[in-house]
């Protein structure tokens, strides 16, 4: 115990109030269960912001490290006396950076959401789910152990899943929640191997023990190798893929695009700014043990954030459902993150891309959430998700669109707002890492430029549709969170990073370098006007384009045909050849085996069921006999 | 008084007695009949249990007090057997057994 | 021959006998009486082997007792004249055989063992010390089971006479009013 010990609250009190409102659901009227969902939640988001002005201000002593604290620990299961398994709260740089991100959007989410589902059915329900997912993420980022941050991943995912299909009337929403879930949990596999492997080698879940880059565990990770890379390497892989299933990383991203049935305030806290990117912290958090042993697993980190970027933004060009659009976007952008990460060194200077990939991670959840939730006031007014349905529509919502033009020239890496400043760590971090990649990188962020102003163009610019109603602006409960969230991306950008949340805790001296920062501010305009050229106005040129591109734009509107490939290799594949000859077996012999013994017990007992004849004479009869001729052979023949 | 007789002699009588009873239990078809062959057999066994306690064991007097006991719960038996016997004959106006069969499958 | 061997092979003459005739005689009422003349032959038995309490109890209880109890409910549920209903044969034929390999059986064995006649002086079975054993809490006492059968004999009576009371249920006296 010690002076963070209240930290323990943070996560509990979302717990309690999934518990209390999950249960009472059916009795709170109107908006009770809200109102409680929220309350609880502003009680997390103070402690929150208070933990991190205590460890970054008030305990800190300046010119030291920041080191991690284990505010508390219990053993939770002590299997055997090597094998222990233990839950606590573990704070540290980036666990505290995560606190004030997912309790700040959680909140926002919380309020907007008091305007945006006001009358759904469940309404208490959602709130009921809220807390869950805020509960289980908190824990997740405060796990003080590899195995309490698995149970937690995967109460994330089940909440995940629960908001995923919070309209379950919708076959299309629960379809997309089963896909999600199912996705996410087949690369959970990954994850729980990788630990498994980890922690046999190393002998240890605990995450202090095991990033310690002078401790035990990461000397002892030489040893034995297969197929040319050291067991740690295939085991922080594996672990990769856990991450890479949760945040949507190529090829296990499809389930992002489609959980976008869910409710756009879910779809906000969960797969835009929190949920998604654990497997960006879960990196993070492992990444003394990526970088010290080999840069293989790193590499491929780097390669497969670089790849789903420049994939997820090629897709989100061409997309029409502004959900979606910003799904793609998100993967885009979390695959900056990972390959920030990737690029990154352990320490010091070297240690930028680690940085940077927090720093964006921060500001993307800033300047995400806001997308998300204007786009959500954009439905709530038109009652459509796709772009093609709306336009001119600055006129009837000028909050939203001012919000949500600061948001899109966050994320286009326009100074002086947030995304640039992080984005342009990152590019910085690439370039003195990988050519190849930084070249990557400078055009999937003009193309996200481009794709973030065809949205805002399409969507308040342009003519009229022909709308139910008039479209209105959203309530005051909607539209507050915009505006603060807009003020936090706009001045996220100004927070030092790079004396906060560093690799190994000490703070290094970072500036912008105006050698990548002009090319990049270049590229960002050049997307926006071209967007301009082509949305601001309605003409022939997108179409042109288009056309123009036939093949490959018919190719990028269809996801480049992932989702298919996968259900040729289920449905084709797997179902046909493997599925249905174990179903057959199933079926026939081993069913047919257990059929067989109760047919026979059947048969056999309505044959001899005569013997029960309820005549007591009987039954005597067979009595004595029985009895003599136990004597018989007991006394004479044996 | 019995110094002639040997104990062989009582223990066929029991038997014999015995296995009668079981005769009439197996083949009467009338309740009372059955309990009078219940009767004999209970009977029987009091036979046993006195002439080995006047033959083998003539210090003490369990076998005969057994054979008190079993007196008494014969007699009691008999009551309630009776009773039930009677209200077998309110409801199905038969005493016959095998009209009693419905305890069947 | 002595008079005490006539009399024991009376007396088990006429057990055997009426116990056959028990068990076969086709008049409900006349078995009971057979019945009747086998108890009191076994209490002869008895007053042979010197258990004069023991026989009493035997006239008294099971000659007295039980075979009125038993001819008053032969009376409430048949005629005097009414015939037995007999087993079928197949069924008489497969009784008697399993009866007669049981009785063969026993007697083999009762004949193989060699029992060992006690020599110790005979405790007398008089009145005096059968009650006295029958009070008594010592190592030979019967104390606790004659409190026990005499709990038993309650039990008997109670449930006897719950189970042969006519029932209080309206639609069951009519039922059977009717019948």
């Amino acid at each position: 115990m010690n002076s963070y010990a209240y930290t323990l609250l943070i996560p509990l009190i979302p717990f309690f109030v999934f518990v209390s409102v999950g249960m009472a659901e059916d009795k709170l009227k109107g908006k009770l269960g809200g109102l409680i969902g929220t309350a609880g939640l502003g009680i997390a988001t103070f402690l929150s912001y208070f933990t991190a002005f205590k460890y970054f201000i008030s305990d800190h002593v300046a010119g030291t490290g920041y080191t991690s604290v284990k505010a508390f620990e219990i053993t939770w299961l002590h299997l055997t006396d090597k094998l222990t398994i233990n839950l606590g709260v573990l704070i540290d740089p980036i666990s505290v950076m995560m606190l004030v991100v997912i309790t700040t959007v959680s909140f926002m989410v919380h309020i907007y959401s008091l305007g945006y589902m006001e009358g759904e059915r469940g309404f208490a329900r959602f709130y009921a789910f809220l807390s869950l997912f805020s509960f289980s993420m908190l824990g997740l980022v405060l796990a003080t152990n590899l195995f309490q941050m698995y149970i937690f991943w995967e109460l994330v995912g089940v909440s995940s899943f629960l908001l995923i299909g919070y309209y379950y009337e919708k076959p299309s929403a629960f379809s997309a929640a089963k896909k999600a879930f199912i996705v996410t949990r087949f690369a959970d596999l990954g994850f729980l191997i990788g630990i498994l492997i980890l922690s046999f080698n190393t002998g240890t879940f605990d995450f202090k023990e095991l990033t310690n880059p002078h401790g035990i565990a990461i000397a002892s990770m030489g040893g034995a190798a297969f197929m040319g890379l050291s067991v740690i390497t295939w085991a922080l892989i594996f672990i990769f893929i856990g991450g890479a299933g949760k945040s949507a990383m190529f090829p296990l991203h499809i389930w992002l695009p489609d959980a976008m049935e869910g409710p756009t305030p879910v779809s906000a806290l969960i797969h835009a700014a929190t949920m998604v990117v654990a497997g960006v912290y879960l990196v993070a958090r492992l990444f003394p043990v990526y970088s010290q042993t080999g840069p293989a697993a790193l590499q491929v980190v780097a390669w497969v954030g670089a790849f789903t970027s420049l994939f997820a933004a090629v897709i989100a060009t061409t997309q029409t459902d502004i959900k979606r659009v910003l799904a793609f976007s998100t993967m885009s952008q979390i695959g900056y993150m990972m390959l920030s990460l990737g690029v990154s060194k352990y320490g010091g200077e070297d240690g930028l891309g680690f940085m940077a990939s927090n720093f964006h991670l921060f500001t993307h959840a800033m300047f995400k959430a806001l997308l998300f939730l204007g786009a959500g006031a954009v439905i709530h007014a038109v009652h459509s998700n796709d772009m093609n349905d709306m336009g001119g529509l600055r006129k009837y919502l000028p909050i939203t669109h001012i919000t949500f033009l600061i948001a899109c020239l966050t994320i286009a890496g326009i100074p002086p707002f947030s995304g640039f400043f992080s984005k342009d760590e990152i590019l910085s971090a690439a370039f003195e890492s990988n050519k190849i990649l930084f070249g990557i990188e400078y055009f999937v962020a003009g193309l996200t430029a481009f794709y973030m102003f065809r949205l805002y163009y399409n969507i308040f610019w342009g003519h009229d549709r022909h709308y139910h109603h008039t479209p209105h602006e959203a309530p005051l409960v909607m539209t507050v969170p915009l505006m603060i969230l807009a003020f936090g991306s706009i001045f996220s950008g100004f927070l030092p990073f790079h004396n906060l949340v560093t690799s190994d805790g000490l703070a290094f001296e970072s500036h912008i370098d105006w050698m990548i920062a002009i090319p990049s501010i270049l590229v960002g305009v050049l997307g926006i006007a071209v967007a301009t050229i082509m949305y601001k106005k309605e003409n022939a040129l997108p179409d042109k384009v288009a056309a123009s591109f036939s093949f490959f734009y018919r190719w990028a509107f269809k996801k480049f045909y992932v989702d298919e490939f996968y259900m040729f290799v289920t449905k084709k594949i797997i179902f046909n050849y493997i599925s249905r000859p174990v179903a057959w077996f199933d079926r026939h012999i081993v069913d047919g085996t257990m059929n067989g013994i109760a047919n026979l017990i059947v048969f056999v007992s309505f044959n001899i069921k005569g013997l029960q004849s309820g005549r007591v004479q009987q039954y005597a009869f067979v009595f004595v006999g029985g009895v003599v001729a136990m004597v018989l052979i007991f006394v004479y023949v044996l | 008084m019995i110094d002639n007789i040997p104990l062989n002699a009582f223990l066929v009588i029991s038997t014999l007695m015995f296995f009668i009873g079981i005769y009439g239990f197996l083949t009467r078809r009338n309740l009372i009949t059955m309990l009078m062959s219940i009767e004999l057999i209970l009977n029987s066994v009091n036979i046993n249990f006195v002439v080995f306690n006047k033959f083998l064991y003539p210090n003490q007097l369990h076998g005969h007090f057994f054979s008190l006991i079993v007196i008494a719960v014969a007699a009691s038996e008999a009551a309630v057997a009776i009773a039930i016997i009677i209200n077998i004959y309110r409801n199905f106006k038969s005493i016959d057994v095998e009209n009693l069969d419905q305890m069947k499958f | 021959m002595t008079l005490n061997d006539i009399m024991f092979y009376l007396f088990a003459g006429s057990i055997l006998t009426f116990s056959l005739l028990t068990v076969t005689s086709r008049r409900i009422l006349r078995s009971a009486v057979y019945l009747l003349f086998v108890l009191v032959s076994t209490a002869g038995i008895y007053f042979m082997l010197n258990y004069n309490f023991l026989a009493a109890v035997q006239l008294t209880v099971y000659a007295g007792g039980i075979i009125v109890l038993i001819i008053f409910s032969i009376l409430l549920t048949s005629h005097v004249s009414e015939k037995a209903v007999v087993a079928p044969v197949k069924q008489q034929i497969f009784s008697a055989l399993a009866v007669a390999a049981g009785a063969v059986l026993t007697i083999l064995t009762i004949f193989k063992f060699a029992f060992s006649p006690s020599v110790s002086p005979a405790v007398e079975a008089n009145v005096k010390n059968v009650g006295r054993a029958l009070v008594s809490y010592n190592r030979d006492g019967f104390a606790l089971p004659f409190e026990v059968i005499s709990i038993l004999l309650l039990a008997a009576m109670v449930g006897a006479i719950v189970l042969a009371k006519k029932e209080k249920n309206p639609e069951n006296i009519e039922k059977q009013t009717k019948l």
